[in-house]
Protein backbone atom coordinates (compact mmCIF):
# COMPACT_ATOMS: atom_id res chain seq x y z
CA UNK A 1 0.00 0.00 0.00
CA UNK A 2 2.63 2.52 1.10
CA UNK A 3 4.89 1.34 -1.75
CA UNK A 4 2.17 2.05 -4.31
CA UNK A 5 1.62 5.49 -2.81
CA UNK A 6 5.34 6.31 -2.99
CA UNK A 7 5.50 4.94 -6.54
CA UNK A 8 2.59 7.11 -7.68
CA UNK A 9 4.03 10.20 -5.99
CA UNK A 10 7.49 9.71 -7.48
CA UNK A 11 6.13 8.95 -10.95
CA UNK A 12 3.90 12.03 -10.76
CA UNK A 13 6.91 14.18 -9.83
CA UNK A 14 8.87 12.54 -12.67
CA UNK A 15 6.14 13.41 -15.17
CA UNK A 16 5.82 16.97 -13.83
CA UNK A 17 9.61 17.46 -14.08
CA UNK A 18 9.64 16.09 -17.64
CA UNK A 19 6.80 18.43 -18.67
CA UNK A 20 8.54 21.37 -17.00
CA UNK A 21 11.76 20.55 -18.92
CA UNK A 22 9.79 20.62 -22.20
CA UNK A 23 8.11 23.94 -21.34
CA UNK A 24 11.26 25.69 -20.11
CA UNK A 25 13.49 27.72 -22.40
CA UNK A 26 16.16 28.73 -19.84
CA UNK A 27 19.05 26.26 -20.07
CA UNK A 28 20.21 26.79 -16.48
CA UNK A 29 16.76 25.88 -15.13
CA UNK A 30 16.61 22.86 -17.45
CA UNK A 31 19.92 21.52 -16.12
CA UNK A 32 18.66 21.87 -12.54
CA UNK A 33 15.46 20.05 -13.50
CA UNK A 34 17.53 17.27 -15.11
CA UNK A 35 19.24 16.79 -11.74
CA UNK A 36 15.84 16.67 -10.05
CA UNK A 37 14.66 14.12 -12.63
CA UNK A 38 17.65 11.88 -11.85
CA UNK A 39 17.01 12.19 -8.11
CA UNK A 40 13.40 11.08 -8.57
CA UNK A 41 14.56 8.13 -10.70
CA UNK A 42 17.00 7.21 -7.93
CA UNK A 43 14.11 7.29 -5.46
CA UNK A 44 12.13 4.95 -7.71
CA UNK A 45 15.09 2.54 -7.86
CA UNK A 46 15.26 2.52 -4.06
CA UNK A 47 11.54 1.64 -3.90
CA UNK A 48 12.31 -1.25 -6.30
CA UNK A 49 15.06 -2.44 -3.89
CA UNK A 50 17.84 -1.74 -6.42
CA UNK A 51 20.07 0.16 -3.99
CA UNK A 52 23.22 -0.12 -6.13
CA UNK A 53 21.51 1.29 -9.21
CA UNK A 54 19.93 4.08 -7.15
CA UNK A 55 23.33 4.92 -5.72
CA UNK A 56 24.86 5.19 -9.19
CA UNK A 57 21.93 7.22 -10.53
CA UNK A 58 22.11 9.68 -7.62
CA UNK A 59 25.90 10.05 -7.82
CA UNK A 60 26.27 10.20 -11.61
CA UNK A 61 22.90 11.47 -12.84
CA UNK A 62 22.14 14.04 -10.16
CA UNK A 63 25.73 14.83 -9.16
CA UNK A 64 28.46 14.66 -11.77
CA UNK A 65 26.45 15.19 -14.95
CA UNK A 66 24.76 18.29 -13.50
CA UNK A 67 28.17 19.78 -12.70
CA UNK A 68 29.53 18.86 -16.14
CA UNK A 69 26.49 20.35 -17.89
CA UNK A 70 26.86 23.52 -15.82
CA UNK A 71 30.54 23.68 -16.82
CA UNK A 72 29.50 23.31 -20.46
CA UNK A 73 26.88 26.03 -19.99
CA UNK A 74 29.60 28.34 -18.64
CA UNK A 75 31.47 27.81 -21.94
CA UNK A 76 28.56 28.13 -24.34
CA UNK A 77 26.53 30.82 -22.57
CA UNK A 78 23.03 30.69 -21.17
CA UNK A 79 21.07 31.58 -24.32
CA UNK A 80 17.34 31.26 -24.18
CA UNK A 81 15.90 29.63 -27.23
CA UNK A 82 12.87 31.34 -28.74
CA UNK A 83 9.58 29.55 -28.39
CA UNK A 84 8.60 28.13 -31.80
CA UNK A 85 5.72 30.02 -33.37
CA UNK A 86 3.91 27.14 -35.05
CA UNK A 87 2.34 24.10 -33.38
CA UNK A 88 4.05 20.80 -34.07
CA UNK A 89 1.03 18.63 -34.90
CA UNK A 90 2.73 15.87 -36.89
CA UNK A 91 5.52 15.20 -34.33
CA UNK A 92 2.89 15.14 -31.58
CA UNK A 93 0.93 12.51 -33.52
CA UNK A 94 4.07 10.39 -34.08
CA UNK A 95 4.98 10.62 -30.39
CA UNK A 96 1.45 9.69 -29.28
CA UNK A 97 1.30 6.66 -31.60
CA UNK A 98 4.77 5.47 -30.50
CA UNK A 99 3.87 5.97 -26.85
CA UNK A 100 0.62 4.05 -27.27
CA UNK A 101 2.52 1.19 -28.96
CA UNK A 102 5.04 1.11 -26.08
CA UNK A 103 2.27 1.07 -23.47
CA UNK A 104 0.58 -1.73 -25.43
CA UNK A 105 3.90 -3.59 -25.40
CA UNK A 106 4.13 -3.40 -21.60
CA UNK A 107 1.07 -5.67 -21.31
CA UNK A 108 3.23 -8.50 -22.62
CA UNK A 109 6.13 -8.17 -20.17
CA UNK A 110 6.05 -10.09 -16.87
CA UNK A 111 4.90 -8.15 -13.81
CA UNK A 112 7.49 -6.65 -11.44
CA UNK A 113 9.25 -9.28 -9.34
CA UNK A 114 7.54 -12.20 -11.08
CA UNK A 115 9.56 -15.32 -10.10
CA UNK A 116 8.59 -17.08 -13.37
CA UNK A 117 9.91 -14.33 -15.65
CA UNK A 118 12.81 -15.27 -17.98
CA UNK A 119 15.19 -12.90 -16.16
CA UNK A 120 14.61 -14.75 -12.88
CA UNK A 121 14.78 -18.31 -14.20
CA UNK A 122 17.96 -18.22 -16.32
CA UNK A 123 21.07 -17.91 -14.10
CA UNK A 124 19.76 -15.69 -11.30
CA UNK A 125 18.83 -18.72 -9.11
CA UNK A 126 22.42 -19.96 -9.36
CA UNK A 127 23.80 -16.57 -8.26
CA UNK A 128 21.36 -16.37 -5.33
CA UNK A 129 22.12 -19.93 -4.20
CA UNK A 130 25.88 -20.07 -4.72
CA UNK A 131 27.35 -16.54 -4.67
CA UNK A 132 28.02 -16.71 -0.92
CA UNK A 133 30.02 -19.95 -1.10
CA UNK A 134 31.70 -19.00 -4.40
CA UNK A 135 32.82 -15.47 -3.59
CA UNK A 136 32.11 -14.89 0.13
CA UNK A 137 30.77 -11.42 -0.71
CA UNK A 138 27.43 -10.79 1.04
CA UNK A 139 26.39 -8.24 -1.61
CA UNK A 140 25.33 -10.35 -4.62
CA UNK A 141 25.52 -7.34 -6.95
CA UNK A 142 29.22 -6.88 -6.14
CA UNK A 143 29.81 -10.64 -6.43
CA UNK A 144 28.30 -10.68 -9.94
CA UNK A 145 29.96 -7.46 -11.16
CA UNK A 146 33.42 -8.06 -9.74
CA UNK A 147 33.75 -11.83 -9.81
CA UNK A 148 31.31 -13.68 -12.10
CA UNK A 149 31.38 -10.95 -14.73
CA UNK A 150 34.89 -9.65 -14.16
CA UNK A 151 35.52 -9.47 -17.91
CA UNK A 152 32.50 -7.19 -18.42
CA UNK A 153 33.61 -4.85 -15.65
CA UNK A 154 37.14 -4.74 -17.07
CA UNK A 155 35.56 -3.73 -20.37
CA UNK A 156 33.48 -1.03 -18.63
CA UNK A 157 36.55 0.43 -16.92
CA UNK A 158 38.33 0.47 -20.27
CA UNK A 159 35.35 2.29 -21.81
CA UNK A 160 35.49 4.96 -19.07
CA UNK A 161 39.24 5.29 -19.55
CA UNK A 162 38.76 5.65 -23.32
CA UNK A 163 36.09 8.31 -22.74
CA UNK A 164 38.53 10.25 -20.57
CA UNK A 165 41.24 10.01 -23.24
CA UNK A 166 38.75 11.17 -25.87
CA UNK A 167 37.79 14.27 -23.87
CA UNK A 168 41.44 15.04 -23.16
CA UNK A 169 42.33 14.78 -26.86
CA UNK A 170 39.37 16.88 -27.97
CA UNK A 171 39.30 19.78 -25.51
CA UNK A 172 41.84 19.30 -22.74
CA UNK A 173 45.15 19.35 -24.57
CA UNK A 174 48.27 19.70 -22.44
CA UNK A 175 50.08 21.95 -24.92
CA UNK A 176 47.28 24.50 -24.97
CA UNK A 177 47.21 24.59 -21.19
CA UNK A 178 50.98 25.04 -21.02
CA UNK A 179 51.00 28.00 -23.39
CA UNK A 180 48.17 29.56 -21.43
CA UNK A 181 50.17 29.34 -18.21
CA UNK A 182 53.16 30.96 -19.88
CA UNK A 183 50.96 33.80 -21.12
CA UNK A 184 49.75 34.42 -17.59
CA UNK A 185 53.28 34.76 -16.33
CA UNK B 1 33.13 32.64 -4.83
CA UNK B 2 36.50 33.69 -3.50
CA UNK B 3 35.12 36.00 -0.80
CA UNK B 4 32.34 33.85 0.55
CA UNK B 5 33.64 33.03 4.02
CA UNK B 6 30.85 30.65 5.08
CA UNK B 7 31.16 28.57 1.91
CA UNK B 8 34.93 28.36 2.28
CA UNK B 9 34.76 27.20 5.90
CA UNK B 10 32.00 24.68 5.18
CA UNK B 11 33.86 23.36 2.13
CA UNK B 12 36.97 22.73 4.23
CA UNK B 13 34.97 20.68 6.72
CA UNK B 14 32.89 18.86 4.11
CA UNK B 15 35.81 17.78 1.94
CA UNK B 16 37.19 15.13 4.36
CA UNK B 17 33.66 13.90 5.13
CA UNK B 18 32.87 13.35 1.43
CA UNK B 19 36.26 11.69 0.86
CA UNK B 20 35.79 9.44 3.90
CA UNK B 21 32.34 8.41 2.65
CA UNK B 22 33.88 7.61 -0.74
CA UNK B 23 36.42 5.31 0.91
CA UNK B 24 33.67 3.69 2.98
CA UNK B 25 31.68 2.98 -0.19
CA UNK B 26 34.85 1.73 -1.89
CA UNK B 27 35.92 -0.78 0.74
CA UNK B 28 32.45 -1.73 1.96
CA UNK B 29 31.24 -2.66 -1.52
CA UNK B 30 31.25 -6.42 -0.78
CA UNK B 31 28.90 -5.94 2.16
CA UNK B 32 26.57 -3.10 1.22
CA UNK B 33 25.48 -1.13 -1.81
CA UNK B 34 28.31 0.57 -3.60
CA UNK B 35 31.65 -0.36 -5.06
CA UNK B 36 34.45 1.12 -7.07
CA UNK B 37 32.32 3.00 -9.57
CA UNK B 38 30.17 4.85 -7.05
CA UNK B 39 33.14 5.48 -4.75
CA UNK B 40 35.16 6.94 -7.61
CA UNK B 41 32.36 9.31 -8.52
CA UNK B 42 31.92 10.44 -4.90
CA UNK B 43 35.64 11.03 -4.45
CA UNK B 44 35.78 13.12 -7.63
CA UNK B 45 32.74 15.07 -6.36
CA UNK B 46 34.76 16.02 -3.26
CA UNK B 47 37.48 17.53 -5.48
CA UNK B 48 34.94 19.18 -7.81
CA UNK B 49 33.25 20.78 -4.78
CA UNK B 50 36.65 22.04 -3.63
CA UNK B 51 37.32 23.41 -7.12
CA UNK B 52 33.94 25.18 -7.25
CA UNK B 53 34.63 27.01 -3.99
CA UNK B 54 38.40 27.60 -4.08
CA UNK B 55 38.92 27.81 -7.83
CA UNK B 56 40.35 25.43 -10.39
CA UNK B 57 43.90 26.72 -10.06
CA UNK B 58 44.14 25.85 -6.34
CA UNK B 59 42.75 22.39 -7.01
CA UNK B 60 45.21 21.81 -9.85
CA UNK B 61 48.04 22.65 -7.46
CA UNK B 62 46.81 19.96 -5.04
CA UNK B 63 46.08 17.41 -7.76
CA UNK B 64 47.85 18.29 -11.04
CA UNK B 65 46.30 17.04 -14.31
CA UNK B 66 49.34 14.91 -15.17
CA UNK B 67 48.88 12.95 -11.91
CA UNK B 68 45.28 12.28 -12.95
CA UNK B 69 46.40 10.95 -16.33
CA UNK B 70 48.84 8.57 -14.64
CA UNK B 71 46.23 7.48 -12.06
CA UNK B 72 43.57 6.85 -14.73
CA UNK B 73 45.89 4.46 -16.57
CA UNK B 74 47.06 2.88 -13.29
CA UNK B 75 43.49 1.89 -12.39
CA UNK B 76 43.00 -0.05 -15.63
CA UNK B 77 46.48 -1.55 -15.23
CA UNK B 78 45.69 -2.71 -11.67
CA UNK B 79 42.51 -4.39 -12.89
CA UNK B 80 44.11 -6.08 -15.89
CA UNK B 81 47.21 -6.79 -13.77
CA UNK B 82 45.14 -8.93 -11.38
CA UNK B 83 44.09 -10.96 -14.42
CA UNK B 84 47.69 -11.34 -15.56
CA UNK B 85 48.81 -12.35 -12.05
CA UNK B 86 46.16 -15.06 -11.89
CA UNK B 87 47.32 -16.26 -15.31
CA UNK B 88 50.94 -16.38 -14.12
CA UNK B 89 50.16 -18.46 -11.02
CA UNK B 90 48.31 -20.99 -13.12
CA UNK B 91 44.65 -20.01 -13.11
CA UNK B 92 42.33 -18.51 -15.70
CA UNK B 93 42.25 -14.79 -16.44
CA UNK B 94 40.65 -13.03 -13.40
CA UNK B 95 40.28 -16.34 -11.53
CA UNK B 96 40.60 -14.95 -8.00
CA UNK B 97 40.51 -18.36 -6.29
CA UNK B 98 44.23 -18.76 -6.97
CA UNK B 99 45.25 -15.48 -5.30
CA UNK B 100 45.38 -16.99 -1.80
CA UNK B 101 45.68 -20.43 -0.28
CA UNK B 102 41.93 -20.86 0.20
CA UNK B 103 39.43 -19.69 -2.47
CA UNK B 104 37.42 -17.49 -0.06
CA UNK B 105 40.43 -15.32 0.83
CA UNK B 106 41.46 -15.25 -2.82
CA UNK B 107 38.05 -14.01 -3.92
CA UNK B 108 38.13 -11.38 -1.17
CA UNK B 109 41.54 -10.06 -2.25
CA UNK B 110 40.63 -10.17 -5.93
CA UNK B 111 37.36 -8.25 -5.53
CA UNK B 112 39.00 -5.66 -3.26
CA UNK B 113 41.90 -5.03 -5.65
CA UNK B 114 39.87 -4.80 -8.86
CA UNK B 115 37.32 -2.51 -7.14
CA UNK B 116 40.26 -0.32 -6.15
CA UNK B 117 41.34 -0.21 -9.79
CA UNK B 118 37.79 0.72 -10.87
CA UNK B 119 37.62 3.44 -8.22
CA UNK B 120 40.97 4.99 -9.16
CA UNK B 121 40.16 5.06 -12.88
CA UNK B 122 36.60 6.39 -12.46
CA UNK B 123 37.55 9.17 -10.02
CA UNK B 124 40.51 10.37 -12.08
CA UNK B 125 38.64 10.22 -15.40
CA UNK B 126 35.71 12.19 -13.93
CA UNK B 127 38.13 14.80 -12.59
CA UNK B 128 40.01 14.86 -15.91
CA UNK B 129 36.76 15.60 -17.75
CA UNK B 130 35.85 18.29 -15.20
CA UNK B 131 39.30 19.90 -15.50
CA UNK B 132 39.01 19.84 -19.28
CA UNK B 133 35.59 21.54 -19.26
CA UNK B 134 36.29 24.02 -16.47
CA UNK B 135 39.79 24.84 -17.72
CA UNK B 136 38.64 26.01 -21.15
CA UNK B 137 36.63 28.93 -19.86
CA UNK B 138 39.69 30.43 -18.17
CA UNK B 139 41.44 31.93 -21.16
Amino acid sequence: MIDTLIDITLLAFLAITALAIIRMRNLFVIIMLFGLFSLHSAGLFVVMDAADVAFTEAAVGAGISTVLMLATLALTGNHEEKRPAHHARLPLLVVLVTGAALVYGTYDIPSFGDPASPAQTHIAPYYIAHSMEDTHAPNIVTAILASYRGYDTLGEVTVIFTAGIGVMLLIGGRLMRKYKHEDER
Amino acid sequence: MKHNLILRVIAKYLFPVIALFAFYVQFHGDYGPGGGFQAGVILSVAFIFYALVFGLKTTEEILPPYVLRILASCGVLIYAGVGVVTLLIGGNFLDYNRLALNPAAGQHIGILVIELGVGITVSSVMLMIFYAFAGRGRS
